[in-house]
């Protein structure tokens, strides 16, 4: 008799913590793993992987689109983007992306992504419906950051090694212009207002805030870790929240994320995360930030509330990217 | 013999006169760049399976030029390259000294004495040699000289480097054996001192006298070699490569070999993956067709300064580029992992060593741990109050 009782006890208990599982708030975070040709998936209820999907070979910049049914994955050493079908988990369909593709960004109405092509010094923009190129765009040498503006007016490549910000005019398709930033940039994020653009500097240790209407620099954010040595602060990846309250700052091999006030430009705070931190991602509440830790293999959950690390998720080997699909997508 | 060959015809002098008067960023901008090569005869080596490339440094400074064009052409700047190749026994001194006066900026990859000689003509004073092929540490001290830069590293930097590892690991205790050449000789008494500057040991010195061809007989003769004093690591100072490929696997003791062969202290290695550095080895390896050496990397680097120079300030005389280079504004970013800058006091680019075998990057320098008040990168190398160098002094 104790004996049904216990297993019908148990048998409730796994029903329960199945449900607990994927509750109607959970969202699912992916995680791309670099050197595993991997996706993980992250349940957000209970910040535990869920799921393990083989991509193409070394997946880095991962992203949804506007829609949540599909989910594009740059798979480098395929040389193709990916187009995962959300529903099933199976590729679906491939894109021509040029060589050796990094990072891209989605235009807001779905339709251009615009991919960077770090050996050809190219940017690729290809049509995701028809999946062919529409046009390429010469820049300077490895192009890797890749943002279109919510505003859909602008998309801006940085190019590591020429050190320049390039502006492209989304609705005529043009290059506008390029201006010069500090050394080796990475990544550029534009605010919600399509006002300001966040690029990341990663050998010049700095983020450069731009203001988008005249193209120049407004403001040089420099950054400082306690205890850390200078040379090993390696700004990559940027999130902004939407309220513009913070802008957060991956800082690569210091194991760091800076928290900065995203009106004043000042440094708030520098979180301790794992090792190598270069991509990160918001849940759509912002209350919790996920980071990609390349080198300890593991992502940091951070509370946005009290700018603290909750938790480390061990995924698989060098993540690298990290996308949300929201909770009943 | 002497080759002379140009990737783009010059032009009238003419076009030289930019160089004295500074220009803006935005107005256009030619950029014309000497590469000088005095080429030396190889003494004979046990092996032949890898001899230098015959156009190392050459392919570096050629890439460097591609770089700076691909960055040039968003800002109206163009570069390009003329090259003076003197083979073994030609002069070339006698050969570029006409081609002279028409350059600001000229890499010199060119042994010790041809370097000064050049340095010292009086059609390059006031412009701005870049050293890509010696490592000698007298032209860093004593006879360092305001009209030179070094983009690559000195011996100190690659022995202290390699010593800093060695301390770290707890194998202080170094059996050397050096070769008989003035660079064998060089290596091995930068290697005593970088080992005195960091509590290491040489606990005995052997010198390669050995004149017999020991390819066959190495497995008897080099364990009488190395037994004796007990030692955590064989330094091997062989920089022809005529003997040190013979060492490893072959010493009395089980120890590793480090130095010239085994782990190797470098400015560059086609082995090094991390920093994007991926990227720049595979440009490298479609332009060359072969992996990138240090002397290439010198050569990519001081062009790559140029190019910055010329980005960041559109003014590109010596004078200019010089005070650039040697400003608290440079941060060369060179896919080693940080912001690279000059020293002022000797022209010597700071930069990380690479700690290498033939196929793994085992280790980067500074090791973590060395500390200077300055920056870490100049614990590798000799420091500014032991530096024997006048000729940066303001």
């Amino acid at each position: 008799m104790i004996g049904k009782f216990r297993l019908l006890l148990a048998a409730g208990l796994g029903l329960a913590s199945g449900q607990w599982a994927t509750p109607a708030s959970a969202h699912l975070v992916y995680i791309s793993n670099e050197k595993d040709n991997t996706l993980s998936v992250i349940d957000t209820a209970t910040d535990e992987v869920v799921k393990t999907i083989p991509v193409g070979e070394r997946p880095r910049a991962i992203q949804f689109s506007k829609d949540f049914k599909k989910l594009f994955i740059c798979a480098s050493d395929s040389n193709i983007v990916q187009v995962m079908d959300v529903a099933t988990g199976k590729i679906a369909a491939t894109l021509p992306s040029g060589d050796d593709p990094e990072q891209f960004d989605l235009s807001p109405d779905n339709r251009k992504l615009f991919i960077a092509n770090e050996n050809d010094a190219a940017v690729t923009v290809v049509d995701t419906d028809s999946r062919t190129v529409i046009k390429q765009f010469d820049t300077g040498v490895e192009p890797e950051g890749i943002a279109i503006s919510p505003d859909q007016k602008w998309a801006i490549a940085t190019s590591e090694t020429t050190s320049m910000v390039h502006w492209f005019d989304v609705e005529k398709m043009e290059a506008i212009d390029n201006t010069l930033v500090d050394q080796r940039p990475r990544y550029g994020r534009f605010s919600k207002d399509s006002k300001l653009l966040w690029v990341s500097s990663e050998v010049g240790g700095s983020v450069t805030i731009m203001d988008v209407a005249s193209r120049k620099p407004l403001k040089v954010i420099q950054f400082d870790i306690p205890g850390v040595l200078h040379d090993e602060v390696q700004p990559v990846g940027i999130r902004l929240t939407s309220d513009g309250k913070y802008g957060f700052v991956a800082l690569g091999p210091s194991n760091h994320v800076a928290v900065v006030d995203a009106h004043t430009f000042e440094v708030l705070k520098y979180i301790l995360v794992g090792r190598r931190v270069w991509h990160m991602e918001l849940t759509p509440e912002e209350d919790k930030l996920y980071t990609t830790n390349g080198v300890s293999g593991d992502v940091t959950v951070i509370d946005v509330a009290s700018l603290a690390p909750l938790k480390s998720i061990k995924v698989g080997r060098y993540p690298w990217g990290a996308a949300i699909l929201p909770a009943g997508k | 013999m002497v080759n002379t060959a140009g990737w783009r015809a010059l032009a009238a002098a003419a076009t030289f006169v930019v160089f004295a008067a500074p220009a803006l960023a935005a107005d256009p901008l030619a950029i014309h760049v000497l590469y000088v090569e005095q080429k030396i005869a190889r003494p004979p080596t046990l092996s032949n399976l890898d001899p230098p490339p015959p156009d190392l440094g050459l392919q570096g400074a050629r890439l460097g030029i591609i770089d700076n064009n691909t960055t040039g052409k968003f800002l109206k700047q163009s570069f390009d390259l003329v090259e003076v190749v003197a083979e073994p026994g030609a002069d070339l001194i006698a050969a570029a000294r006409p081609k002279l006066a028409q350059f600001d900026l000229i890499v010199v990859n060119a042994p010790a004495p041809v370097l000064l000689a050049l340095a010292d003509l009086p059609e390059t004073k006031g412009r701005l040699l870049f050293d890509i092929g010696a490592y000698d540490e007298r032209l860093r001290e004593e006879d360092c000289r305001a009209n030179v830069l070094h983009t690559l590293p000195s011996r100190a930097m690659l022995t202290d480097a390699l010593v800093q590892f060695l301390v770290k690991k707890k194998w202080p205790q170094i059996l050397l054996i050096a070769g008989t050449t003035t660079a064998d000789k060089a290596y091995a008494a930068a290697l005593e001192a970088s080992a005195a500057k960091f509590g290491a040991k040489i606990v005995e010195r052997k010198d390669w006298t050995a004149n017999a061809d020991l390819r066959d007989t190495a497995a008897e003769e080099v364990p009488l070699m190395t037994q004796g004093a007990a030692y955590d690591v064989v330094a091997v100072a062989d920089e022809g490569h005529d003997f040190g490929a013979t060492i490893a696997y072959n010493s009395w003791d089980a120890r590793p070999v480090v130095g010239t062969h085994g782990l190797v202290p470098a400015g560059w290695s086609a082995v090094i993956e991390p920093w994007g550095a991926v990227q720049l080895q595979n440009r490298f390896k479609t332009l060359a067709k072969r992996g990138m050496q240090p002397v290439d990397f010198a050569a990519w680097a001081a062009l790559r300064l140029i190019g910055e120079a010329a980005n960041r300030t559109g003014v590109i005389d010596a004078a200019s580029v010089r005070a650039y280079a040697l400003s608290d504004k440079l941060q060369l970013s060179a896919f080693k992992g940080r912001g690279l800058s000059f020293r002022v006091w000797n022209g010597q680019l700071r930069q990380p060593i690479h700690l290498v075998t033939s196929d793994n990057q085992v280790a980067v320098a500074p090791i973590g741990g060395f500390l200077h008040q300055r920056t870490d990168l100049d614990t590798l190398g000799l420091d500014e109050p032991e530096s024997k160098c006048k000729a940066f002094k303001p």
